[in-house]
């Protein structure tokens, strides 16, 4: 992937950008499509759909060489660090040929080759282990920054501060990264905080900080690759708050009685994939044919991987008790 | 043969694997410059540096979850946890992170990590430091469960343990760390996974590890004196679980006696009954005989040793078992 630049954005880039969003959502809503069809192997699964600006901003801003961990919200995230979607729909199958051999299921999708270090499904506990992943990249000397991707439900655990102390403590490449859906389950930002600076608490720990517009995906590539260049570089942590929000309920059967249609709405009309392909066809980059293609083709290639997926073996009975230890 | 103190032959393993490995690296609270609570790293600091003895700020959770991470992407790290007691403030790193990543991840990654700590009772420190924790880590799949009881076992499972590819929970006993005892020269690796026949004897097994070892030897020795022939068996380590010696030895003594420093209730003694129950039911003369600490807090002050099993205790019990006969 390209480095993020003062300058411009290339204008294949910024086509790619609407791409990988246009990938994760339909992802997403095959998913949701495949649990109606009794495909996916439980209803444990959380959509990203409204999030597509940041898992593909920041995941397009990071390079080969950077390793990373998610929440349980994180398949727009490795999707957009190159995951195999066929490979995705597998683990949420549960099956065999999924990347964790249908063992992990949806909220633990990762490939270590990718860089992904392990999806989490306890809030805020990847954040430690990316600690970890900068210390190493520190030690090793491997010029790699090391990224944790959370929620905003994930900004008052402990051991999100323990870690800020740490990686500004070792000056260690470490980026916290804020996907601020605006809820934390049922519980909005302002119900959870009583303090919403939170820039400013990075800060306070020494590490550098910085919010951005999540429904932006070109402003969240810039932002976010300006950090990981500043943690690469050897310059310690960094903070970023990308402020967007989850269409969808927490989970599968949760139709969100707990917000305002009104507040939806207003989301709604920010919409991270119409605004970069509106933003892409201002400029000239896209016409309407070549934009409906595009759907068109990412459409096509879902359906391949489901269709793909859903003939993936089922795992066997000894299956259960490989992978526990190594030795 | 060199004789050795429990703590200098721990401190010999450390430095024969850091000199060995240059991946090997110790993080924990006090480890570097003031060389261990008890003063088992002491001196590493100057020889390694401060890259590789790294003093860290008390966030136990966040430095096993560095632990964990460190490990995934190339590091072999040595965690030292400087109470057993502390293993609640982040023991979702070790029963959810550091036990599961593997098994999460389809077997893609592995934690070769080591997270050393110590427990059990003889300082009178309260019963905030003189716990025996070790059920609740062996309850969780995916942990190695090591308990050194002599010198040659610490230096020996040690350096096993730092050369796994699976996170080991070293339990140290802060009562054994002035223990003097004969530790072969040269390259000393133990096994995991092979107990250790202390004594040999004839009419019951006791069954124990860590600092029991020595309670159960002199309870046998005593009941020598009166005719009875115990054999004493030290596990070593609890997971992997040499069920093979404890049973070998029980079908021949047809009694057996569990002794351990935790608590009776769902202590590991109690697996210890009922696996042994479950295979020799029909050969035991007499119900398993469970030797534990009571069911209270630890007291500090002199307290402490009644809370505690001792030789006469296990004596006491070992009379009763031998008398007893299947009707």
């Amino acid at each position: 992937m390209a480095d993020a630049q003062a300058g411009p954005l290339d204008a294949g880039l910024r086509v790619s950008l609407l791409r990988t969003m246009l990938r994760i959502r339909e992802f997403e809503d095959r998913v949701a499509e495949s649990y109606l069809r009794g495909l996916t192997a439980g209803s444990m699964f959380h959509l990203s759909v409204g999030e597509e600006g940041v898992g593909a901003g920041a995941g397009c801003a990071m390079r080969e060489g950077d390793v990373f961990t998610t929440h349980h919200r994180g398949h727009g995230i490795f999707l957009a660090r190159g995951a195999d979607p066929g490979r995705m729909f597998a683990e949420v199958f549960g099956r065999r040929e999924g990347y964790c051999a249908g063992k992990g299921g949806s909220m633990h999708i990762a490939d270590a080759r990718l860089g992904h270090m392990g999806a989490n499904a306890i809030v805020g506990a990847n954040i430690p282990i990316s600690l970890g992943g900068g210390f190493s990249m520190k030690y090793l000397k491997t010029g790699g920054a090391s990224v944790a991707f959370f929620g905003d439900g994930a900004l008052n655990q402990g051991v999100l501060y323990e870690s800020m102390n740490m990686a500004a403590l070792w000056k260690l490449p470490v980026v916290f990264l804020v996907v601020n859906n605006q809820y934390g389950m049922g519980t909005r930002i302002d119900r959870a905080s009583a303090c919403l600076r939170f820039v400013e608490r990075a800060e306070t720990f020494g590490v550098r900080g910085a919010e951005v517009d999540g429904m932006d995906v070109e402003a969240v590539f810039r932002t976010a690759g300006q950090l990981f260049a500043h943690s690469r570089a050897g310059n310690g942590p960094a903070f970023l708050i990308a402020n967007c929000y989850r269409y969808y309920g927490h989970g599968r059967k949760d139709p969100s009685p707990y917000r305002a249609k009104a507040e939806e709405e207003a989301w709604r009309k920010k919409d991270p994939v119409e605004a970069q392909k509106s933003r892409l066809i201002h400029d000239g980059l896209l016409d309407d044919l070549a934009a409906q293609a595009l759907v068109r083709e990412v459409a096509e290639e879902m359906e391949a991987a489901v269709k793909w997926a859903s003939t993936a073996s089922m795992p066997e009975p000894a299956d259960l008790w490989t992978g526990v230890y190594a030795d | 043969m060199a004789q050795m103190m429990y703590r200098d032959a721990l401190r010999a393993a450390l430095h024969e694997e850091m000199a060995r490995d240059p991946r090997v690296f110790v993080i924990g609270e006090e480890v570097g410059r003031y060389g261990g609570a008890y003063a088992v790293t002491r001196g590493l600091f100057d020889e390694f540096g401060a890259e590789r003895l790294v003093d860290a700020p008390i966030s136990e959770a966040s430095t096993v979850g560095l632990g964990v991470g460190a490990a995934i992407t190339g590091l072999r790290p040595v965690v030292e946890l400087m109470y057993v007691d502390f293993v609640g403030l982040a023991m979702d790193q070790i029963a959810n992170q550091m036990a599961k990543v593997r098994y999460m991840t389809g077997g893609q990654v592995t934690v070769p990590m080591v997270l050393r700590t110590q427990g059990g009772t003889g300082r009178s420190a309260g019963a905030q430091h003189s716990q025996s924790l070790e059920s609740w880590l062996a309850h969780v799949p995916g942990l190695r469960v090591v308990m050194p009881a002599t010198p040659a076992d610490a230096k020996g499972l040690l350096k096993t343990a730092v050369r796994s590819d699976d996170p080991v929970v070293f339990i140290e006993h802060k009562a054994l760390y002035a223990m003097k005892g004969d530790v072969p020269d040269g390259e000393h690796l133990v096994a995991f996974g092979a107990a250790h026949t202390v004594r040999p004897g004839r009419d019951l097994t006791i069954v124990t590890y860590s600092r029991m070892v020595h309670v159960a030897a002199e309870a046998a020795q005593k009941l020598a004196g009166e005719g009875i022939d115990a054999e004493v068996i030290d596990l070593r380590t609890l997971n992997p679980l040499d069920m093979d010696t404890v049973l070998a030895s029980v079908k021949r003594t047809r009694r057996a006696l569990v002794l351990n420093e935790a608590h009776r209730t769902a202590g590991f003694c109690s697996e210890l009954a009922a696996r042994i129950s479950e295979e020799l039911f029909d050969t035991l003369e007499a119900p398993v005989a469970r030797v534990a600490a009571k069911d209270v807090p630890v007291p500090a002050t002199l307290l402490e040793k009644l809370s505690i099993p001792g030789p006469e205790e296990v004596c006491a019990e070992a009379r009763t078992l031998v008398q007893r006969r299947r009707r």
